[in-house]
């Protein structure tokens, strides 16, 4: 029998914790495929977050570590440093990484830390049971924000590849959506695009995935998809910040 | 024997090198020695200083509150360090820059125009030198020449124009207590 | 080598650190351990190390974390204030079954405080600090010879049992320059030997072995039995710490004692002198100076106690924190009394010897 499809080497065989309709499988896949495609499985190191993808050190199949809240980009420090020769990935949802994690995600960047950090963006703490995020919308009810965002109150959502795109530092800077097959298909490209950079050493990679949270924002996955494409994506603009690699001229 | 200084003066004028260089010459001669510098805002002020203890008896608290001698660079170190000079102690303050003294009458005053010395060999930073000068020739804490090998190991490579200097500025002050 | 150099804490402890084969190092500035970071940036590339400073006291120790979990010797630094940061990452290090070395050169506190030297942070640096079931190895030195020592003795207390180790010193010891000599540097030999002690667990390169390369450096467990087990086997260690690893010096401890003198750090050098002035005039006093203040000396204390001791003091830059201990070895037999300064003020030997006559 041919096998058509079947679970990338780089991801174990536990079953996901995730929810239904969350995007969450859709990213972890993506970059284990390329992990697998680019061989770096057996020279990778990746950090877990605190959130939803807390477990993410037991979905890889590499080497992992789990940070306390935010400091992912402050352990991959750490472990690029101690172990040169190998790669580092983060994995950090919005809550970690543009809230607690501010000031360890904009100096890992600043330094031009050799890894490469995924960051998804779904608008709203998930684990804890749907609080306010750094990136929540204006106007958008969470349990926190129980009569909407109020950004005359608390501000206006970070945009965090934009803040990141004000540093010189960086080498790759993209935000991605997992919306629609062909947005997952033109995300698996950038994911490996940013892991191949990571593999040749030219500097701090960034993927931003414009994501969802069906449960917390209380809708079904179709519809949570839908509220996305029309609220998400106008705050979140999908585009190339940084390619240090078209800027030197192709590769 | 055990003997307490407290070394003060102007950041830059090289008050905390005095008793580095007291101790590093007092751990040569197999003393035990600590040296022990104000940190912080205190070093504001113009009275930048370090607690130096040189002594035959394992060191206690390196901390100098009644110094045996006081190595004033400054006015405003005799102001704040004269009054706790141990009864009988002494003072060894540069007159180019302490132009009120002390009213103290218990103590010995050596007090000796360092910048001019200094300037007349040649170089202002070896102020502090004229200094180490004075306090050897006067109590023979350290000898002289545990001073020179030091700072011969430390600057005849570096900068033998300066060993020259800071020699002959250690001379000087021995002279002057000599006389 | 080993010839005497007249060197300040601070750079003592970083020199010896890089000796005892620490090649990398995470922190923050801050007064009085200035210093130490400051040798650190210098000499570190030397040794072909890293030298990273953090973004915060925050990220330094998780900087410390993830090199850990890579198996290296690894170290960090700070005073009081960035200490009580560092409790975050302490805790996970604790949880995760890390070596780590950290060094706390004390200040003066709450909040802020001042830069003087103090002891302040002893409850924190001994019964935890950071949150949940852990213990910290704290050895405390009194001299900048004991200071620089002991970073030897902390990586591998630290290596022996995968655990943080602190160096509880204080402003003194930091900035003080005292004489020292040093250990001879380890040799590539060696330095080979402890890049591949922990490759049983760590994360390392592992292009060899394609099937052996999960490994997780974690300190979640989201299933309480399996919490439990984990928790449980380091209380177990932490047994094993307590019975192997207690330190601590005897200064004039005889049979002959009336007073016995419990202090620490440089508490324990004023302490002294106090004693040989007593012991000049007639009055026997003994000390019993801890050098681990966890694993706690307990018995040392207690051993101490015959009937000619009238009373216990303790000395202590703080208000009064390991007499908690002191009067835990004691245990209601004796009186334990008290002597203490604060604010970065130190006291006196007069003071100590006032205190030990008093009726």
């Amino acid at each position: 029998m041919e096998v058509i499809a079947k679970r990338p080497e780089s991801l174990t065989d536990l079953q996901f914790t995730y929810c239904p309709g969350c995007t969450h499988g859709i990213s972890h896949r993506l970059i284990a495929e390329a992990m697998d495609e680019l061989e770096m499985r057996n020279m990778m190191m990746g950090v877990a977050p605190v959130g939803c993808s807390v477990f993410a050190y037991k979905f890889f199949d590499c080497d992992m570590a789990e940070a306390a809240h935010g400091r992912a980009p402050a352990l991959a420090t750490g472990m690029k440093r101690a172990r040169p020769d190998m790669h580092v990935f983060t994995y950090q949802g919005d809550g970690d990484l543009a809230a607690i994690g501010t000031a360890e995600i904009i100096h890992a960047a600043n330094r031009g830390e050799h890894i490469t950090v995924f960051f998804v963006n779904n608008a709203i703490y998930g684990m804890t049971g749907g609080q306010m995020a750094p990136t929540t919308l204006p106007g958008m009810k969470t349990t926190t924000s129980p009569y909407g965002r109020d950004e005359k109150d608390i501000g206006y959502p970070i945009k965090v590849c934009e803040l990141l795109d004000s540093l010189d530092s960086p080498y790759f800077i993209e935000r991605v959506s997992l919306l629609s097959p062909q947005d997952i298909l033109k995300a698996k490209k950038v994911v490996k695009k940013a892991l191949r950079y990571n593999k040749e050493e030219r500097g701090f990679t960034f993927v931003e995935f414009v994501s969802t949270c069906p449960t917390n924002w209380g809708m079904d996955a179709k519809d949570a998809i839908n509220w996305a494409k029309e609220n998400m994506l106008p705050n979140f603009t999908v585009k190339n910040f940084r390619d240090k690699a078209k800027e030197e001229g192709g590769e | 024997m055990t003997t307490e200084l407290i070394c003060s003066g102007f950041g830059g004028q090289g008050a905390l090198t005095i008793g580095k260089f007291l101790a590093k010459a007092g751990m040569a001669e197999d003393l035990n020695v600590s040296w022990l510098p104000s940190y912080g805002p205190e070093m504001r002020g113009g009275t930048a200083n370090v607690s130096a203890i040189i002594s035959e008896k394992p060191i206690a608290s390196p901390i100098v509150s009644y110094p045996d001698i006081l190595v004033a660079l400054n006015q405003p170190s005799i102001d704040k360090f004269a009054p706790n000079i141990k009864k009988g102690g002494l003072l060894v303050a540069n007159k180019d820059m302490c132009p009120h003294g002390t009213e103290r009458d218990d103590i010995t005053i050596i007090e000796a125009p360092m910048n001019t010395i200094a300037k007349e060999i040649g170089s202002m930073i070896v102020l502090n030198m004229v200094a180490i000068g004075i306090v050897i020739g006067k109590t023979g804490l350290v000898k002289y020449e545990t001073l020179e090998k030091d700072l011969t190991e430390f600057l005849e490579k570096k900068n033998p124009e300066l060993l020259k200097a800071n020699l002959k500025a250690i001379k000087k002050g021995m002279e002057i207590v000599s006389k | 080598m080993s010839e005497k150099v007249l060197m300040k804490g601070n750079e003592a402890v970083a020199e010896a650190a890089l000796r005892a084969g620490c090649r990398l190092y995470f922190a923050y500035p801050i007064t009085p351990q200035s210093e130490l970071i400051e040798y650190m940036a210098k000499m570190m590339s030397k040794v072909d190390g890293t030298f990273v400073q953090a973004e915060s006291e925050v990220a330094a120790i998780n900087m410390v974390y993830g090199a850990s979990g890579c198996g290296k010797r690894v170290m960090t630094s700070s005073s009081s204030p960035g200490i009580s940061l560092k409790m975050e990452g302490i805790s996970y290090i604790a949880g995760a079954n890390l070596p780590a070395v950290i060094v706390n050169v004390q200040r003066g506190g709450p909040g802020l405080g001042d830069i003087q030297p103090a002891q302040g942070d002893y409850f924190q640096a001994t019964k935890g600090g950071g949150h949940g079931d852990y213990k910290t190895i704290v050895v405390a030195p009194s001299t900048v010879q004991e200071f620089a020592d002991m970073a030897d003795l902390a990586f591998e207390l630290a290596d022996k049992y995968r655990n943080p180790v602190m160096i509880l010193s204080d402003g003194l010891l930091g900035q003080m320059m005292e004489p020292v000599e040093f250990k001879k540097p380890k040799t590539d030999e060696e330095m080979k030997k402890l890049d591949e002690q922990h490759f049983d667990w760590c994360i390392h390169p592992n292009e060899d072995e394609p099937n052996h390369h999960h490994h997780e450096i974690n300190s979640l467990e989201i299933d309480p039995n399996v919490l439990e087990q984990h928790v449980t086997k380091l209380g177990e260690k932490y047994d094993k710490i307590e019975k192997n690893e207690k330190r601590h010096e005897e200064y004039n401890i005889s049979d002959d004692n009336e007073v016995v003198l419990v202090a620490f750090g440089t508490a324990a050098r004023i302490a002294k002198s106090a004693i040989d002035e007593l012991k000049a005039e007639g009055t026997s006093v003994g000390l019993i100076r801890p050098i681990t203040v966890w694993p706690y000396p307990y018995e040392a204390i207690s051993k101490a106690l015959h009937e000619k001791v009238k009373k216990v003091v303790v000395c202590e830059l703080n208000l009064g924190q390991m007499i908690e201990d002191v009067k835990l070895a004691v245990n209601g037999t004796l009186p334990v009394e008290f002597l203490g300064k604060v604010g970065g003020i130190l006291f006196t030997p007069e003071e100590v010897k006032a205190k030990i006559l008093e009726k």
